[in-house]
């Protein structure tokens, strides 16, 4: 309980902090914080698997884009396209109010299933991550999500595909 | 004489006896994960220091020369004087330099290096954490580098590094996929991604079980680390030592140390995968030699790379990203396909690591991949040297 | 542990698309003539179709994941037609814009797998997945033309809108989720029905509904998320812009449809809010249409006016509602493609567009052009005895069963209003004088002609026989069960 505080405390830090730095390098550093600090979240309930991916995919592949071009674009502070300098009420616009409230309304709504015990209910499953997490996650993954699985390799081979067809320079006349 | 055959363990439970003694139970725990911790943390230096000294030695003599002679007796203690120099020297920062990140670079980096020995097994037992995920750990830290070598790069507002670590996008990038690949091939066989039992399962050395994963695993690992011939990140004559241009002093040292305890790191994890770990004969006799075998092997693997450091050019960035993926990719891939075909055969319910018929038939496909690849890369060459009119080709 | 059967024949189309989509990649490397390549991916999706037409398998299959009903079969023949017509049209043209036919066609015929997926799938899992691949192949074909800055704008638009629209699904997927305890939408459907009030977040369910309709309004280009539609339709490749607008639509409504079958709760408030929906699209999207001198910019905000004529369908809430949907479907289907068919004959070889001046006078040039653009013309304002003209009485009649005779009022008026902008175009190629060179325009391959003609006889045929395939509709929207 006192390591799932720490962390979670971190993770919330490195949140914050990922909206409130002004160089987006910065943000996308906190980004790989909160990340790190989830991983770990993940190997304290068992799901030693699902921390490694966490590791592997974002620190090692989309924080890794994220850098890359902020540093291809200079990554300099960003200036005051918020309005940052106005009241918090200024700033509050219609797309930032919707995305507010639907924030919020995740917020409650997750709040509320843990408070009521409802959300609870999975216990049984990180005892089976227990036993082994990646053999645990390959019994789902091959048996009910099939085809899910088997669609997103789809989805894989048209961005292969698109790559390498817009990577390529268009024909001179 | 008992006590000795087992000396390691043995030691390590007469020690927590003794503090047992004093302590209470979880006084006991935290003393020994900070005893098996700080033992973890300082392999890198102690790495770096043996190691330095060792490279010196050899690329010394593959290049006729003596090496290191002054500090000591064959200058052993080279090393020791190169790290009092460093210690004592000034710790600039470069003006203009993103002063957080560019303090921070240098400690991820050499956190990553020690974080990988967290699941080497030096020995049966001997491990620092065996996690059913081990396999995967090691691809997971070494993914921190990038972002450390990313972060030394940007922050240190200087072209050269910058350009270092673009590079280090691409080649960090593009050699994980053959590495993650040949280690899979591994797990597949083994069944298991905790180091320990890869180890424990692997009766014949898969070195002449898998030779494809194993030389793409060592030629990845190798570009991972940045070792010559793939030390285009720091390629001193084109972007004078790239992301760490700007370190120096105990900062630089991070890197050096990094560097070095990654390379003793990814010769034990070599070690561990390819070459039997710890098994070696008498062991079961005396598990005390066990660690021994390991670090003999690993160290003959880190000669395998200095020797390759010694004796090859560097590649130009757009010959090694082809080479990882023309060449390393497609074998690695076969491989792996392969081996899941073989392991299919004769396959017996609950059956732990691969039996003899598998083993030769994984041979076979193997040697089978290395001629293909071989053909072709022969043929290539010969066609690029026709291109461009060479003679003996 | 035991393995679960999967049933591989339900999916039987999809593999021989991605088989298919494999061997045109290899194909690519050793083949010399590119039009093979276009060749195998008509024989891939003939054959899909034949899987499609004669493979039935029984019960719902991967697990709940996809379900093989008539919906899915009707919805996946629409989308194998227009994969085959679009291939067809593209034959002359593929080598013309982009070095890479072979990834043309491997895109298609990928992106085409994500439509069938999307509109079988039953499980929030697979439809995501499946728009995710029919958006990100359509992504890359609408940026095929690369030495057309149009084109790259228009990927770039479409696919920063079509991101933005995928979190809007998910969003609402999670929303839904939560509500729930489910991604099946059988599943789904149950537990609405069984315990609606004791659901722990009821008050989500409306939300994600919500903003899962976002989505699909995002994919459907129905009205405040319609911006991206005339620059992605005039800058995509002429032959891109006829599958996508017919193809993502039939995908997108089949899934809508489906969704609104399992979280359908007959409420009044939803039908009068896509009837609005509905409204709002017609009228906007046939009063922009009237001002546009780019073809290709016409059709785009007609077919933004045409899937407020489908939504029509949906928001009756009746049977004969959806059924009239589904015929608009395979109506649009034929008649959309057919005008761009002609568009894409009637463009010049570096054009990726036709004005109203081009086509000013065509029927001196070109008669048999301009007589088949008529007809097309003819059936997307609704004269009889074409397919627009049952398309729409269907749609309307069924909203005035549904009590929403003001909707069909709006229809009819906006039809009014539609047939201004069709009728000019025919009046320019008939009376505007000849003002096009004859030189200008290409000659017409016999691939585009076969287009032509095939969805030239559609036009008519299955405006005038319409006995089976009717039933056919009938049988998809019982199945689905409304309540």
């Amino acid at each position: 309980m006192f390591l799932f505080v720490v962390f979670a405390l971190i993770a919330l830090a490195a949140a914050v902090g990922v909206i409130t730095s002004r160089k987006p390098v910065y943000s996308a550093l906190f980004l790989l914080l909160n990340f790190a600090t989830l991983a770990a979240l993940y190997i304290m309930v068992e799901a030693q698997f699902l921390a490694a991916v966490q590791i592997i995919v974002y620190a090692g592949a989309v924080i890794v884009l994220f850098l890359f071009v902020v540093m291809l674009i200079g990554g300099g502070e960003l200036d005051d396209i918020g309005g940052r300098n106005k009241k918090f009420l200024a700033r509050l616009t219609w797309p930032r109010g919707i995305a507010l409230v639907l924030g919020l309304g995740l917020l409650v709504a997750v709040g509320y299933g843990l408070l009521s015990g409802q959300l609870m209910t999975a216990t049984n499953d990180a005892a089976a991550f227990g036993q082994g997490s990646v053999q645990a996650i390959a019994a789902v993954l091959y048996t009910d999500y099939a085809l899910p699985f088997e669609l997103a390799s789809i989805l894989l081979l048209v961005g292969m595909i698109g790559a390498v067809a817009l990577a390529q320079p268009p024909k001179k006349d | 004489m008992d006590y000795l055959r087992n000396f390691f363990v043995n030691l390590a439970r007469s020690w927590t006896a003794w503090i047992g003694g004093f302590l209470p139970d979880w006084g006991v725990n935290l003393v020994n994960y900070l005893v098996v911790g700080i033992i973890l943390v300082l392999m890198p230096v102690i790495a770096t220091l043996t190691l330095t000294w060792m490279e010196r030695k050899v690329i010394g003599r593959i290049q006729n020369r003596i090496g290191p002679n002054r500090v000591g007796p064959w200058g052993i203690f080279q090393a020791f004087a190169d790290a009092v120099k460093m210690l004592i020297k000034e710790d600039i920062v470069p003006s203009g330099a993103d002063k957080p990140v560019f303090n921070l670079a240098p400690i991820l980096i050499a956190g990553a290096a020690a974080l990988l020995w967290a699941v080497v097994p030096f020995g049966r037992g001997m491990i620092g954490q065996n996690l059913n995920i081990g396999a995967l750990y090691v691809v997971a830290v070494g993914s921190i580098t990038t972002i450390a070598v990313i972060m030394a790069g940007w922050s240190s507002n200087n072209k050269f590094a910058l350009l270092g670590a673009f590079r280090v996008v691409a080649q960090l990038l593009s050699y994980e996929i053959p590495m993650v690949l040949s280690i899979a091939t591994v797990v597949l066989v083994t069944g298991t991604m905790r180091m320990g039992d890869i180890v424990e399962r692997q009766v014949a050395p898969f070195i002449v079980v898998l030779p494809v994963a194993f030389i793409t695993y060592l030629l990845a690992a190798a570009a991972e680390t940045g070792r010559a011939p793939f030390d285009l990140l720091e390629a001193d004559s084109e972007i004078v030592a790239g992301y760490f241009v700007e370190y120096s002093g105990l900062k630089f040292g991070w890197f050096y140390i990094a560097e070095y305890g990654n390379l003793f790191a990814i010769a034990a994890i070599t070690t561990t995968l390819f070459l039997g770990g710890w098994r070696g004969p008498f062991v079961s006799v005396a598990p005390a030699l066990g660690p021994f075998y390991f670090v003999i092997k690993s160290v003959a693997v880190i000669f395998v790379l200095m020797w390759i450091r010694g004796t090859w050019p560097r590649f130009r960035i757009d010959q090694m990203l082809a080479f990882a993926w023309k060449v390393l990719v497609p074998a690695s891939l076969a491989n792996l396909l392969w081996s899941a075909i073989v392991l299919q055969i004769g396959r017996q319910p609950e059956q732990l690591g691969p039996t003899i018929v598998q083993m030769i038939l994984l041979l076979v496909g193997n040697v089978a991949i290395l001629a293909v690849t071989g053909l072709l890369l022969g043929r290539a060459a010969r066609r690029y040297a026709a291109q461009h009119g060479w003679a003996g080709a | 542990m035991t393995l679960p059967t999967l049933n591989f024949l339900a999916i039987l189309p999809l593999l021989i698309l991605v088989a298919a989509t494999l061997l045109v990649l290899l194909a690519d490397l050793v083949v010399r003539n590119k039009r093979v390549l276009t060749f195998l991916g008509l024989l891939a999706v003939a054959a899909s179709l034949a899987a499609v037409l004669l493979v039935r398998p029984a019960a719902p299959t991967f697990q709940g994941m996809t379900l093989a009903d008539e919906l899915g079969l009707f919805a996946s023949v629409a989308i194998l037609v227009a994969t085959g017509l679009a291939l067809l049209l593209a034959l002359e043209r593929t080598s013309d814009f982009t070095r890479r036919p072979g990834a043309y066609v491997a895109l298609l015929l990928l992106a085409t797998a994500g439509m069938i997926v999307m509109a079988k799938a039953s499980d929030f899992i697979t439809i995501f997945l499946g728009l995710e691949i029919l958006s990100l192949s359509l992504y890359i074909l609408v940026g095929f033309a690369q030495r057309d800055a149009r084109s790259n704008e228009a990927a770039l638009k479409y696919f920063l809108l079509g991101a933005f629209a995928s979190g809007f699904f998910l969003y609402g997927m999670a929303l839904i989720y939560a509500a729930t305890g489910s991604t099946n939408l059988a599943e789904i459907s149950k537990g609405i029905a069984s315990h609606s009030a004791s659901l722990p977040f009821a008050p989500l369910l409306p939300i994600g509904v919500g903003l899962l309709l976002v989505g699909y309004g995002f994919k459907l280009a129905l009205v405040p998320f319609h911006m991206w539609t005339p620059d992605v339709y005039q800058g995509a490749p002429t032959s891109v812009t006829a599958f996508m607008s017919v193809a993502t639509k039939t995908a997108a409504f089949a899934s809508l449809i489906r969704v609104l079958a399992a979280v359908w709760s007959g409420d009044r408030p939803w039908l009068l809010a896509l009837a609005g929906l509905a409204v709002v699209t017609m009228t906007l999207g046939n009063l922009a249409a009237l001002r546009q001198t780019s073809l290709k910019r016409m059709l785009a905000y007609s077919s933004i006016a045409h899937a407020g004529y489908v939504l029509t369908g949906l928001a009756a809430g009746n049977d004969r509602g959806f059924e009239g949907a589904l015929y608009y479907l395979i109506a649009y289907t034929f008649m959309n493609l057919g005008a761009f068919a002609t568009i894409q004959a009637v463009q010049r070889r570096d054009q990726n567009d036709v004005t109203t001046e081009q086509i000013t006078g065509l029927s001196t040039q070109r008669p048999g052009l301009a007589l088949l653009m008529t007809v097309f013309m003819f059936a997307l304002t609704g004269m009889p005895p074409l397919v627009g003209f049952f398309g729409k009485l269907y749609v309307f009649s069924g909203a005035v069963q549904g009590g929403m005779t003001w909707l069909a009022i709006v229809g009819v008026i906006n039809s009014a209003i539609a047939a201004y902008y069709y009728l000019r175009v025919t009046v320019l190629m008939y009376m505007g004088g000849a003002t096009a060179a004859a030189g200008d325009i290409p000659r017409t391959g016999w691939a585009v002609w076969t287009t032509l003609v095939i969805t030239a006889v559609a036009t008519l045929a299955l405006g005038l026989w319409q006995q089976p395939w009717m039933e056919s509709i009938r049988e998809a929207v019982t199945l689905l069960a409304l309540r």
